[in-house]
């Protein structure tokens, strides 16, 4: 029975030269990047070149990439470092209703700090608009943290908009963006969202775990989370992980080398047939088909009568993994913050499948999985509780 | 460390007539399989009435005593105390610094119980009392002697080797795994099996086990929920048979056919009926269910007997009167209630009527479960055959 990883949205499977690069630099560059022999000097190149690769990738500056554990950290780094930071200057935030824990929370911890948060609704399609965003920034604003691809549908949020709006209205505001789910999949052009900080985790395009960056534009104030000794400018304590960080530098290298509009055009049509198929089936909902403003590795379907588990542990019996709603919060049935935001009903949030594909995802397994489908939902759907 | 062994104590089995070796036999064997992964080795022995496992080496005593306590047929285990016999006044220089080092404020009662199974030894019981008890006070004089009723009572043993010791560690009592035979245990990921394989085991009896498996309506971390349960039991039971049955087949043709409302009667009949195979290939004498009545719909009286009907084998209900309250706090002490509340989906409630029949009917539920006659025998005998075997 072939394999088919249709939860790419959760993690990637590394590739092969990021493996092997992860193996090499464990063999060769152990030193510790702060000694000073040459050993460490070896490990401090490594880290260089990675900033280097990664900086140039997304048009920035190299001293602007901080090099953190993954999407959490740079998360709360960001949020909590930025909004600290600036107490003096307001205590006003902004982010969304639609948010990964990861942002959130933060905000929820900033909030029982005494900050003023602003939650933005999204529109139907999953957006959050300009004009909504423009009414609720006051004086007392200082940080807005908005997710550039959503986790669970896809959604892409209009950030080079919003971040145009923020700055219009004053540009000490900070525009933080988690584009976790966005590399990879789009281009992350930092000077073009205008945004101040932007957060990556590797394992999310095909690096190792562990392991993921924040981007910080020169001469934006946060403060660390982590006291210790001073790595990284004094941003960051703790020794670097050097294979981990060459991983993703050759991951992000490989994944946005020459072919990769062709790659994403390809994922695009790949998408376009899956939805089709999937509307061919009765009862089926997609959520935000729409590919102008969706990303083209989401699917996300709710199919009536059927409680996702089901579904996934019927097509895992196939061979075919895919996710329930977001993987962090698959231990919490039925919760999806984010979906019930744009306006899913309860009875489509137990019925919530999400398929996430990667470049490795064919045809071949789109028709393959459609017709699983098609066998096993009229099937499920026998069976309800009565 | 100041301990070097542990005697070991047990009640019941003393009065087992002539099958007192039998039992104690499988007590040793439980207690060397219980020190098998500890930190050190150790030798058991069985030496006049008595059990001991004397650490070879050094060892882990926290380890040791926590393994120790789940020997069941243990009811005291007593750390000891070992010296070499150099004559009268060694020892009693020992016992001084024993005590000393046992307890540091010693303003208490005290008894001394001196032995000797080696009648060569020049002082007589009673005389050791009287001297050990004379130079204990003079070495602290905060100390006094209280022979009906002490709150320190040391116990001196002459053998090829002394034992010096004052303190019981209560272990759980009950009979040594393997002398009153086996019995199926119907184990799910809930709080209430696991409580009921561990106090039948703890009469003796070797357990195996049977999980209903549902994918995919039940998923892998579920079966894996089991198995884990099925290891922290197995810490007490001993080794474990585990059959993984996949009733899936079975549950889609009883929802096809019968009413819903009797929908969880008739699925645990099948589970009884195809545990009660298991049991049967396995040489089980009885099955075990985590019952109590009244707990859910199906667990009445009149669910029960619906659910017995059709066991020949005797069905042991060790929960049958327990509040639920009382099997968590079970779960808790033995070590079961953090797995079995993990929370991995149980889609099987898709199987659960929204208003189960609180009153079934025996009449009734057999005339309906003819229905699946010539359907599901095969999908039984299939279920059976192809049940996945982990051993535990």
């Amino acid at each position: 029975m072939k394999e088919i990883y249709m939860d790419n949205a959760a993690t990637t499977r590394p590739l092969d030269a990021v493996t092997d690069t992860v193996c090499e630099m464990m063999r060769t560059a152990y030193g510790n990047p702060s000694s000073k022999h040459m050993k460490g000097v070896e490990a401090e190149k490594v880290l260089k070149e990675s900033s280097k690769t990664i900086a140039s990738l997304m048009k920035v500056q190299e001293k602007e990439i901080f090099f953190t554990s993954g999407a959490t950290e740079g998360n709360n780094t960001a949020i909590i470092g930025a909004a600290r930071r600036r107490i003096r200057s307001g205590t006003h935030i902004i982010t969304t209703k639609l948010e990964h824990p990861s942002v959130r929370e933060p905000f929820l911890l900033l909030e029982k700090e005494g900050f003023k948060v602003t939650y933005l609704d999204p529109d139907e399609k999953g957006l959050i608009s300009a004009s909504q965003l423009k009414s609720v920034l006051t004086e007392e604003t200082t940080l807005v943290s908005i997710m550039y691809v959503h986790n669970e549908t896809g959604a892409i949020q209009p950030v080079e908009e919003l971040g145009s709006v923020i700055k219009e209205y004053n540009k000490d505001i900070y525009f933080h963006v988690d584009a976790v789910q966005a590399f990879g999949k789009l281009k992350v052009l930092p000077g073009k969202i205008k945004a101040d900080m932007v957060t990556a985790s590797a394992h999310k395009f095909h690096g190792p775990k562990g392991v993921g960056f924040l981007y910080i534009k020169d001469g934006t104030k946060c403060e660390p989370l982590l006291c210790g000794g001073g790595q990284q400018k004094g941003f960051r304590s703790g020794t670097e992980n050097v294979p981990g960080i060459a991983g993703m530098s050759k991951a992000l290298e490989q994944v946005y080398e020459d072919s990769f509009e062709e790659k994403i055009s390809k994922m695009s049509e790949i998408r376009k047939c899956f939805i089709d198929g999937l509307m061919s089936i009765e009862d089926v909902k997609v959520f935000c088909q729409d590919l102008k403003t969706a990303a083209p590795h989401i699917v996300c379907a709710a199919f009536k009568g059927i409680k996702s588990e089901v579904l996934l542990h019927q097509l895992e019996s196939d061979g075919v993994y895919v996710s329930s709603g977001s993987a962090c919060s698959s231990n919490k049935p039925g919760l999806s913050f984010s979906l019930a935001a744009m306006g899913a009903t309860g009875e489509e949030l137990d019925s919530i499948i999400r398929f996430s594909f990667s470049f490795e995802t064919d045809k071949q397994d789109t028709d393959r999985v459609l017709e699983l489908l098609k066998k096993h939902v009229p099937f499920l759907r026998q069976f309800v509780r009565r | 460390m100041m301990y070097k062994a542990f005697l070991l104590k047990y009640g019941e089995i003393g009065v087992k007539g002539k099958n007192r070796h039998l039992f104690e036999d499988a007590l040793v064997r439980s207690v060397e399989r219980a020190l098998e992964g500890a930190d050190g080795d150790f030798k058991v022995t069985k030496e006049s009435g008595r059990i001991y496992a004397s650490a070879e080496n050094e060892f882990d005593y926290d380890d040791a005593v926590c393994r120790l306590k789940k020997v069941f047929g243990l009811v005291w285990i007593c750390p000891v105390f070992q010296i070499e016999d150099n004559g009268y006044d060694d020892l009693s220089k020992n016992v001084i610094e024993f005590f000393d080092k046992e307890y540091k404020d010693k303003s208490f009662t005290f008894k001394v119980d001196a032995r000797r199974a080696r009648k060569n030894y020049p002082l007589n019981s009673m005389q050791i009392n009287e001297e050990l008890g004379h130079d204990l006070l003079e070495a602290y004089p905060e100390l006094s002697v209280d022979v009906h009723n002490p709150d320190v009572l040391l116990s001196v043993e002459i053998r090829n080797v002394i034992n010096i010791y004052s303190k019981a560690i209560k272990g759980p009592g009950g009979m040594p795994v393997g002398t009153a035979g086996s019995a199926m245990l119907l184990l799910s990921g809930g709080i209430d099996s696991p409580v009921a394989g561990y106090m039948v085991s703890k009469r003796g009896v070797k357990l195996c086990a049977a999980y209903f498996h549902a994918p995919p309506y039940t998923s892998e971390r579920a079966k894996q929920k089991v198995a884990d349960l099925a290891r922290i039991v197995s810490q007490y039971s001993g080794a474990l048979k585990l059959y993984v049955i996949d009733f899936t087949e079975i549950q889609l043709e009883i929802y096809k056919n019968c009413p819903h409302d009797e929908m969880t009667i008739i699925m645990r009949r099948f589970m009884m009926r195809i545990a009660q195979s298991l049991a049967k290939k396995e040489g089980c004498t009885g099955l075990i269910t985590g019952e109590s009545i009244g707990q859910v719909a199906s667990q009445t009286m009149q669910g029960l007997l619906c659910t017995n009907a059709v066991c020949e084998l005797p069905v042991y209900r060790p929960l049958i009167a327990f509040d639920k309250q009382d099997i968590v706090e079970k779960a808790m002490e033995i070590g079961t209630y953090e797995t079995s509340i993990q929370p991995y989906e149980d889609c099987c409630t898709i199987f659960v009527a929204k208003h189960p029949v609180t009153k079934p009917r025996l009449d009734a539920i057999e005339r309906h479960e003819k229905r699946l006659e010539g359907i599901v025998e095969p999908m039984v005998d299939k279920a059976i055959e192809t049940a996945e075997l982990i051993v535990i």
